[in-house]
């Protein structure tokens, strides 16, 4: 394990080369192949706020800042990372806390407020990184509006370490909703819930957040979210009533738990393979019915399938495929692991693509240790 | 630009009759009246006729021109509206301009997903007006959506102002088709919220045309607010009024559109429009807010109060549309406003934060006097992208010259406060010989390899985005003379 304290180090190391994997707090160690042959750099030298001006809505922070003190220290300002990061501890297991903002950037994935307020590569601004080269570098910028340069900060969010190693990274941040409030209708099958979320989304009452779990304190549950000023989401909620029947508030104790549950795929069982299978939300009803005894629940109004199975790999992407979408392998034995991809295999000419565009980031492919 | 190849200029004869071969019929032009319709887009200071234009129909068309081309070593510069401000679409004398307008057709709508799938050539606004029946619409909205394809606003990362709430293209944008320079078809993104693998999506979007060819895009909908409305407030000081946009940021709210304009701007629009504008006031702003009504009436109150607090001097509330759009109007025409202060005027387009426009705004009125040319300011305040509009008379000898000098000043001084050299209109041809201001040549050499990934040859679009080597710098911008305005029918923000 090499730990650079500090950017020339962590240039030297990469200049070095070698096959090198890199890790922020590690929470995310059990997803892909194991790579026993990589050296692991360990990323937490690169630690600490740099800037935060709350109303120019910008943020600058070491990469390896870890993710609870990021969402502390915003949230002290009434602000919020807007695409909903949490610490997946709960996932894969774990202690908790350790997860990194930069982890959580390089992962790319983003909780239920996705739906609405984007994904984190909507929030990354701007960052430092070195690249596989050994070369220190700077994309993006640390405003809010900015078209100077190709969108890099876009391509390193979800790049799962096979880029760049990120030192520093500029967020954009957004003022927290001042109330919350969901309600619930309960017994939907899925094709009815997904249509029901549908025409909610299709109502101008700015729904944020979306899911369905099919067994939620005995039966199948579809929540819908508002969040704002306490007296528009009275004037919201009246939208949603003449769109979805049945709708009744949860107190502010089980909506928490709710969204918890559907952000860290609680509810399902814990000893099968975990897919991530993301689709357009109208086909995810066929997807979870293509797949025999799976569990499942949907986010993003359908959008995303969290789904647990022990169908084969082969079946489950078949299925996603078919949909339009693709499968994340996210929580699997180490053998499985070894043998099936955690990310869909793209199509051929895709995939040429994107590695050359890897090889543009990695010339010598110091980050290519097989574990995607 | 660089030099024109004298090799690929011989050829013209063959390279001509080659995608004849292949789009039949009108789509090839060569004849040299009909290609100067195609010699610029809006920034009409560099002008250039195309070697040959080609308006394909289809996307095998595009893929075997391409193939073409990249066999051959021909450049290739993609064309939408031609609306770009920063002379993305700049032909080249030794290349073909390939032309997207007749891919004009919107291919699906589906209300249940919430998107809508079109062609590269189909204009920003048509998509709004194709689906606002079913009260739904397309949010980002550049003030020349009349005119400008969602090609280009992908290739630009185009904003409007309501960009601040909503995003610019790239945050609603679901997927793409895209034909490389060796005429593979990808599909980067689809129908769900986010693709497998690396976003090279995100990528494409804001590569000004650099990437490949988009020949379809997939944009996300939205319902259209309930109801708008809009404060406009006066404010002594510029530093009152930046004050108060901060505070109603900090108090978390997110306004649809907050703009300011400074005191010679509000003259000018007045004295255009006659909409009732306060001239006593330093800075005038507006801030428009959607939703709910109960919610557009409670933030109301918030930022009428917040606007008090920082000393505002004058507070109108719009009580219905008609008075919204009035207050837009003054707004809207600080452009043409301006070309009736001087017969000539650059418009620049820099972002900084927020907290340094009073700072930014008193080092730029230093520069207007030892320039010696006027400056008007109109800045969209939310996301502080600041549009300053040079005044200057290209008949003066050396006038041009002198604005140009300013301009780059303010660009420079943009990105000295930690601001950027373009918020939306892009880099292009104008300000490639600026970008080593904002990166160094690590960076840069990082985002070129980026760029051979897709294209080795540097055969799209070459000249733009990056600077050149060996060429005296330069500043262009949008140059508009004697009120001559290019797309004088758009309004302009
Ligand atoms: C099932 C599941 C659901 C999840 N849902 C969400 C969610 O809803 N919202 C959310 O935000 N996150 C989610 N995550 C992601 C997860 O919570 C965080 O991404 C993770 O905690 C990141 O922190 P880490 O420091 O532990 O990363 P690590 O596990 O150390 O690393 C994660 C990846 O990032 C790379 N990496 C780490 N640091 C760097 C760096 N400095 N530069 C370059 N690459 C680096 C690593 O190589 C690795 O590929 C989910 C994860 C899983 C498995
Ligand atoms: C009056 C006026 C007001 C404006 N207001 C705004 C504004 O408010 N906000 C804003 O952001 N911009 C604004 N603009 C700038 C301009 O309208 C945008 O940049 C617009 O997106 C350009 O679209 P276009 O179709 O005209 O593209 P063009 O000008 O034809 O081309 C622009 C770039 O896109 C590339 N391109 C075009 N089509 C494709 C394709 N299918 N595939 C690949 N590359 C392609 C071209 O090569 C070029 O690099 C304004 C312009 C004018 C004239």
């Amino acid at each position: 394990m090499l730990r650079p304290a500090g950017i020339d180090d962590l240039c030297a190391i990469l200049a070095a080369g070698g096959a090198l994997r890199l890790r922020g707090g590690g929470s995310k160690d059990g997803i892909g192949a194991e790579t026993p042959g990589a050296t692991v750099v360990d990323m937490r030298g690169f630690a600490g706020i740099v800037d935060y001006d709350p109303p120019e809505l910008v943020l600058t922070v070491g990469a390896a800042t870890p993710l609870a003190a990021v969402q502390a220290l915003v949230a002290g300002q009434g602000q919020m990372l807007a695409f909903d990061p949490f610490d997946h501890a709960a996932i894969l297991g774990g202690a908790p806390g350790q997860a990194t903002i930069g982890g959580v950037i390089a992962a790319g994935i983003a909780g239920p407020a996705r739906l609405s307020r984007g994904a984190a590569r909507d929030h990354l601004l701007g960052f430092t990184a070195v690249s596989g080269r050994g070369e220190r570098f700077v994309a993006g910028a640390k405003v809010v509006k900015n078209v100077t340069g190709y969108d890099l900060p876009k391509l390193v969010t979800g790049s799962w370490g096979r880029l760049v190693a990120l030192t520093e990274l500029t967020l954009k941040v957004l003022p927290a909703p001042r109330a919350q409030q969901t309600w619930v209708t309960t017994g939907l099958d899925p094709s009815a819930a997904v249509a029901a979320m549908a025409r909610a989304l299709g109502a101008p009452a700015e729904v944020t957040a979306a899911a369905h779990l099919p067994r939620w304190n005995g039966a199948p549950a579809t929540a819908i979210r508002l969040d704002g000023f306490p007296g528009s989401i009275a004037a919201r909620a009246a939208m949603l009533g003449p769109v979805v029947a049945g709708l009744t508030p949860l107190d502010d104790t089980a909506a928490a738990a709710l969204w918890l549950a559907v952000r860290t795929a609680a509810p399902l069982p814990a000893e099968r393979p975990l897919w991530r299978i993301i689709v357009p939300a109208s086909r995810a009803p066929g997807v979870v019915a293509a797949i025999p005894n799976a569990d499942w629940l949907f986010d993003w109004a359908g959008g995303l399938v969290w789904l647990a199975s022990d169908s084969d790999a082969a079946q489950v992407r078949q299925a996603a495929a078919a949909a339009g979408g693709h499968a994340m392998l996210v929580r699997a034995s180490a053998a499985m692991r070894a043998a099936v991809p955690a990310l869909h295999p793209q199509p051929a000419p895709l995939a040429q693509l994107e590695s050359r565009v890897r090889r543009a980031f990695d010339p010598d492919g110091v980050f290519e240790i097989g574990r995607f | 630009m660089p030099e024109p190849d004298a090799g690929v200029l011989a050829r013209r004869g063959d390279i001509v009759a080659a995608l004849r071969a292949i789009v039949p019929g009108d789509g090839v032009i060569d004849h040299a009246d009909a290609l100067r319709p195609y010699e610029s887009d809006a920034l009409t200071a560099y002008r250039q006729p195309p070697m040959v234009v080609v308006l394909p129909q289809t996307v095998e068309q595009v893929a075997a021109i391409l193939r073409w081309c990249h066999a051959n070593r021909v450049k290739v510069v993609p064309r939408g509206a031609g609306t770009s401000l920063s002379g993305g679409a700049l032909p080249l004398a030794d290349g073909v301009l390939m032309g997207m307008a007749r891919f004009n057709r919107i291919l699906d709508i589906d209300y249940a997903d919430r998107l809508a799938v079109v062609q590269p050539g189909v204009t920003n606004l048509a998509i709004t007006r194709a689906v606002e029946d079913a009260g739904f619409y397309y949010a980002p909205d550049p003030s020349s959506q009349i005119a400008c394809t969602i090609g280009g606003n992908i290739a630009e990362n185009s904003g409007g102002v309501h960009c601040l709430k909503y995003g610019l293209t790239t945050n609603n944008v679901l997927g793409v088709e895209l034909v490389t320079i060796e005429g593979e078809i990808l599909r980067l993104g689809g129908r769900g919220l986010e693709a497998q693998g690396l976003d090279l999506l995100g990528v494409v979007v804001g590569s000004e045309g650099l990437l490949g060819v988009v020949t379809e895009v997939t944009v996300r909908l939205l319902p259209k607010p309930e109801t708008a409305r809009a404060l406009l407030i006066g404010f002594p000081t510029v530093e009152s009024g930046g004050k108060c946009v901060a505070d109603v940021i900090a108090a978390g709210i997110i306004p649809a559109g907050m703009e300011m304009m400074d005191q010679p701007a509000v003259h000018a629009a007045e004295a255009f429009v006659n909409v009732g504008y306060p001239l006593d006031v330093a800075a005038l702003l507006i801030v428009e807010l959607d939703g709910p009504a109960a919610e557009c009436s409670h933030l109301i109150d918030e930022v009428e109060a917040i606007a008090l607090a920082n000393g505002a001097v004058s507070i109108r509330i719009s009580t219905d549309d008609a008075e919204r759009a009035a207050f837009w109007a003054g707004r809207k025409a600080a452009f043409p406003a301006a070309g009736r202060l001087a017969p000539d005027y650059l418009c620049m387009d820099g972002t900084i934060p927020r907290r340094c426009l009073p700072e930014v705004l008193t080092r730029m009125r230093a520069l207007s006097e030892r320039h010696g040319l006027g400056v008007i300011n109109v800045f969209h305040a939310g996301d502080g992208n600041l549009h300053p509009l040079i005044l200057y008379d290209a008949n003066q000898p050396g006038q041009l010259a002198t604005a140009e000098a300013f301009g780059a000043d303010i660009l420079r001084l943009c990105v000295e406060v930690g601001g950027v050299l373009t918020g939306e209109h892009g880099v292009g041809v104008e300000k490639r010989d600026l970008m080593p201001l904002m990166f160094s040549p690590a960076d840069l050499a990082q985002q070129s390899h980026v760029k051979s990934a897709f294209d080795p040859e540097l055969l799209l679009n070459p000249g733009k985005v990056f600077p050149l080597l060996h060429r005296c710098a330069e500043l262009g911008a949008m140059h508009v003379h004697n009120g001559k305005l290019p797309f004088p029918d758009l309004p302009r923000f």
